[in-house]
C-alpha cells in the first residue's frame, strides 16, 4: 500500500518528532511521506466508521435524514449502516431507551466487536430528556454502556449529528495504539468489555445501573 | 454466541415448535431490532414451510408513559408531548389536541388560524404520505433511490415548518384558540411556490414507480383487507379508504373550515397493498388542491383569539374528545377536566395502533417478505403505537 497516494495532509506526529516539520515538509514535496503506524491506522478507521442500523425514536428520523442525499453522511466515510451489529462499529443510541428496551440495546452493544463506539444521540439517550419523570424510561444509556459522545438536542439536528461524528472522528485521530489508553482489542489480557445485561424484571430493571459504570451522585452538604 | 443460549431477544431469531396436526412450524422472531419493522416493534411468525400460519406483534418497547405524563402537566404543557407521539407529523397531533382542549373550554379560534392550520395539516399529509411511499418502497428492496426522493421532497417542507415555527420535526405550533405564530407573506410566498412544483415531483415519482413490474407483482393482491373486517376492527385512515369505505373525517366531522374546501376522496377496490400505496399517493394530489384553495382564501385577522388564556388555563369540569383525520387516521384525544390545572384523564386514540390490530389477517398465508410489505403499508410509527 502505497500512504503517500492516499494521504494528502497527515497530520504532524504528537509526541518528539524524530524529523523537524521542515524536512518533513521538504521530503513530502519530493514525494516522501513518513508516517508513524499509529497514525495510519487511525486515519483509515476514523474515516471508516459504520454505525448499525438501529432507530429507537425520533431521533431515528433525522439519522435517516443525515445519510439521505441533503446531509450526507457518506462524505465523512459512515454511510454503511450496518443491519448486524458484528459488523457495525459504532453504537447510535437514537432515541428514547424504554427499559423494556434496554437489555436489548445493552445486548446489541455486547455483540459489537472492538474497537467500537457509542454516542448518546437526543436528550431521551442522554438523560431520559422530556420523558425522565415517567415510570418507564431508562434515565440514560451511560448507566449501562460506556458513552463516547453526547449529542443534545430533542432531537438534534442533522448537521449536529455530523458535528458529533466529526468529533468522534477527532477522538478516534488521537487514540494510542500502546498502553492503557489503547482500545480493549489490542490491550493483551484486558476486560473485553462486556456490560452488564438488566433483566426487565417486574418492577424496575435488575439492577438499575451497572455500579462499576455509574453512581448515582452524591449530595454534598456543606454548613 | 452460546448455541445453547435461549433465543437471543434482540434481532431475529429462529426456533422450532411441535404441532401435532402439520408437524414442524418454525417461530421466526423478527425485532425489536431489525431494519424493516419502522422502529422497535417486534413480530413472532409461525412459519409452515414459506407460509405464515400465525404472527403474533408484540409492542410496548417505546412505550413512554404519555398519558400518565399529559395527567401530571397542565394542558399547554403536554403540546410539546404530542410533538412526540407521531413524531413525522407533529402539526396534526397538535391540531388533534388543540381542539379536544377547544372543545373541553368552549375557545372559538379565528379564521385566520382556522385557514392556517388547514395549511399545515396538509402539508403534513403530504410530508407522511411522501416519506411512507419511500419506506415502502425501501421495504420492498428498492433500496436507496425511492427514499431519496422522498427525504428531498421532506427537507423542503422541513424548511418550511421550521422557518415557521423554529423547530424542524417538533414545532408544538398550536395553542389553544389559534397558532402560535402568524406567518409572513414571504413564507406564504415559499409554500405557494412549493405547492406549485410539489405536482411535477409527484409526476416523477409515479413514473418512476407506479407502474413498476416488480413493484405490481410485490403489491398486488399482497394483504387485502376486506371492509368488513377493516370497519369492525376500527381501522381508519387511508387503509380504510383503501379498502372502499367512504369514510374521511374531514367530510363527516367537517371540523376546522374543511367544508369550504371542495376536494375529492380517493377509494380503493381490492384492500390490497397496491391500494393502499395508491390512495396515499391520489389523497397528496388533492392535499394539493386544497392548498392551493387555502393559500387564495387566506383572509387577514388575528392568529389567536385575543381572549384566549395561556397561563392559569382550567377549564370547567367536563369531558371532551377531539379527533381529526390525520395522515394516518383518526388521531383523537380525549379529555376529562375536574377544574384543575391538569387533565383529571389524558387519553390518545393512535391510529397506528389501532390499524396494526389487524397485521395478523394481512399476513396469514402470506411469506415473511410480504409480511414486511404489508406492516410499511399500515404506516406505523411506534411513538403513536406504544405512547
Amino acid at each position: 500500500m502505497n500512504p503517500a497516494a492516499q494521504t494528502p495532509e497527515p497530520a504532524p506526529a504528537p509526541a518528539a518528532p524524530a524529523i523537524s516539520d521542515a524536512e518533513r515538509a521538504e521530503l513530502r514535496r519530493q514525494g516522501i511521506l513518513l508516517t508513524s503506524i499509529e497514525e495510519l491506522y487511525n486515519w483509515g478507521r476514523s474515516n471508516s466508521v459504520w454505525p448499525l442500523q438501529f432507530g429507537l425514536a425520533c431521533c431515528a428520523i433525522e439519522m435517516i435524514a443525515a445519510s439521505m442525499a441533503r446531509f450526507d453522511i457518506a462524505r465523512f466515510g459512515s454511510e454503511v449502516f450496518r443491519p448486524s451489529p458484528r459488523q457495525a462499529d459504532l453504537l447510535i443510541v437514537s432515541g428514547t431507551v424504554t427499559k423494556k428496551m434496554a437489555p436489548q440495546v445493552v445486548r446489541l452493544w455486547n455483540q459489537m466487536p472492538e474497537p467500537k463506539y457509542c454516542i448518546a444521540m437526543g436528550a431521551c439517550a442522554i438523560s431520559g430528556g422530556p420523558f425522565k419523570q415517567g415510570y418507564n424510561v431508562l434515565k440514560g444509556i451511560d448507566r449501562y454502556i460506556p458513552v463516547d459522545l453526547y449529542l443534545p438536542g430533542c432531537p438534534p439536528r442533522p448537521e449536529a449529528l455530523l458535528h458529533g461524528l466529526m468529533e468522534l472522528q477527532a477522538k478516534i485521530r488521537t487514540q494510542p495504539l500502546t498502553g492503557p489508553a489503547a482500545p480493549a482489542h489490542l490491550r493483551p489480557g484486558a476486560d473485553g468489555g462486556e456490560c452488564v445485561i438488566p433483566d426487565f424484571g417486574p418492577h424496575d430493571l435488575e439492577p438499575p445501573h451497572d455500579p462499576a459504570r455509574w453512581q448515582p451522585p452524591r449530595l454534598i452538604r456543606t454548613e | 454466541m452460546n448455541p445453547a443460549a435461549p433465543p437471543s431477544r434482540a434481532g431475529a431469531s429462529v426456533r422450532a415448535v411441535q404441532d401435532p396436526f402439520h408437524g414442524d412450524l418454525l417461530e421466526v422472531s423478527m425485532g425489536p431490532h431489525h431494519p424493516s419493522t419502522h422502529g422497535v416493534f417486534r413480530m413472532i411468525a409461525t412459519l409452515d414451510g414459506e407460509r405464515i400460519v400465525r404472527l403474533k406483534p408484540v409492542f410496548g418497547y417505546l412505550h413512554r408513559n404519555h398519558e400518565k405524563l399529559g395527567e401530571s402537566t397542565s394542558y399547554l404543557a403536554s403540546m410539546p408531548y404530542t410533538d412526540r407521539l407521531d413524531y413525522l407529523n407533529s402539526m396534526t397531533n397538535n391540531w388533534a389536541y388543540a381542539l379536544a382542549v377547544e372543545k373541553l373550554a368552549g375557545q372559538a379560534v379565528p379564521e385566520r388560524a382556522e385557514h392556517v392550520r388547514i395549511l399545515l395539516a396538509e402539508l403534513t399529509r403530504l410530508l407522511n404520505h411522501t416519506c411512507l411511499a419511500g419506506f415502502l418502497l425501501q421495504d420492498t428492496g428498492c433500496s436507496g433511490t425511492p427514499l431519496m426522493y422522498a427525504f428531498r421532497e421532506r427537507e423542503a417542507i422541513l424548511d418550511l415548518f421550521e422557518a415557521l415555527s423554529g423547530s424542524r420535526m417538533m414545532c408544538n405550533f398550536q395553542r389553544f384558540g389559534g397558532c402560535r405564530v402568524d406567518p409572513s407573506p414571504a413564507w406564504m410566498e415559499a409554500v405557494s411556490a412549493l405547492v406549485g412544483r410539489y405536482d411535477r415531483f409527484l409526476d416523477e415519482y409515479e413514473e418512476l414507480i407506479t407502474g413498476n413490474e416488480i413493484l405490481l407483482a410485490r403489491t398486488q393482491g399482497v394483504g387485502v383487507l376486506p371492509a368488513a373486517l377493516a370497519i369492525n376492527a376500527g381501522i381508519t385512515g387511508p387503509m380504510l379508504r383503501a379498502s372502499g369505505v367512504n369514510h374521511d373525517l374531514r367530510r363527516v366531522d367537517g371540523y376546522g373550515l374543511y367544508p369550504r374546501f371542495p376536494f375529492r376522496i380517493p377509494l380503493g377496490d381490492h384492500g390490497d397493498t397496491y391500494d393502499r400505496y395508491m390512495v396515499r399517493m391520489l389523497e397528496m394530489r388533492e392535499s394539493l388542491g386544497i392548498l392551493r384553495a387555502v393559500l387564495r382564501d387566506l383572509p387577514g385577522g388575528p392568529i389567536i383569539d385575543p381572549k384566549a388564556k395561556l397561563r392559569g388555563f382550567r377549564p370547567k369540569p367536563g369531558e371532551a374528545y377531539g379527533r381529526i383525520e390525520g395522515p394516518k387516521g383518526e388521531i383523537g384525544f380525549y379529555l376529562v377536566s375536574d377544574g384543575g390545572p391538569n387533565p383529571y384523564r389524558y387519553r390518545v386514540r393512535p391510529p397506528s395502533l389501532i390499524n396494526l390490530t389487524v397485521l395478523e389477517d394481512l399476513c396469514l398465508g402470506h411469506t415473511v417478505a410480504d409480511a414486511v410489505i404489508i406492516l410499511g403499508s399500515i404506516d406505523i410509527v411506534l411513538g403513536e403505537v406504544d405512547r
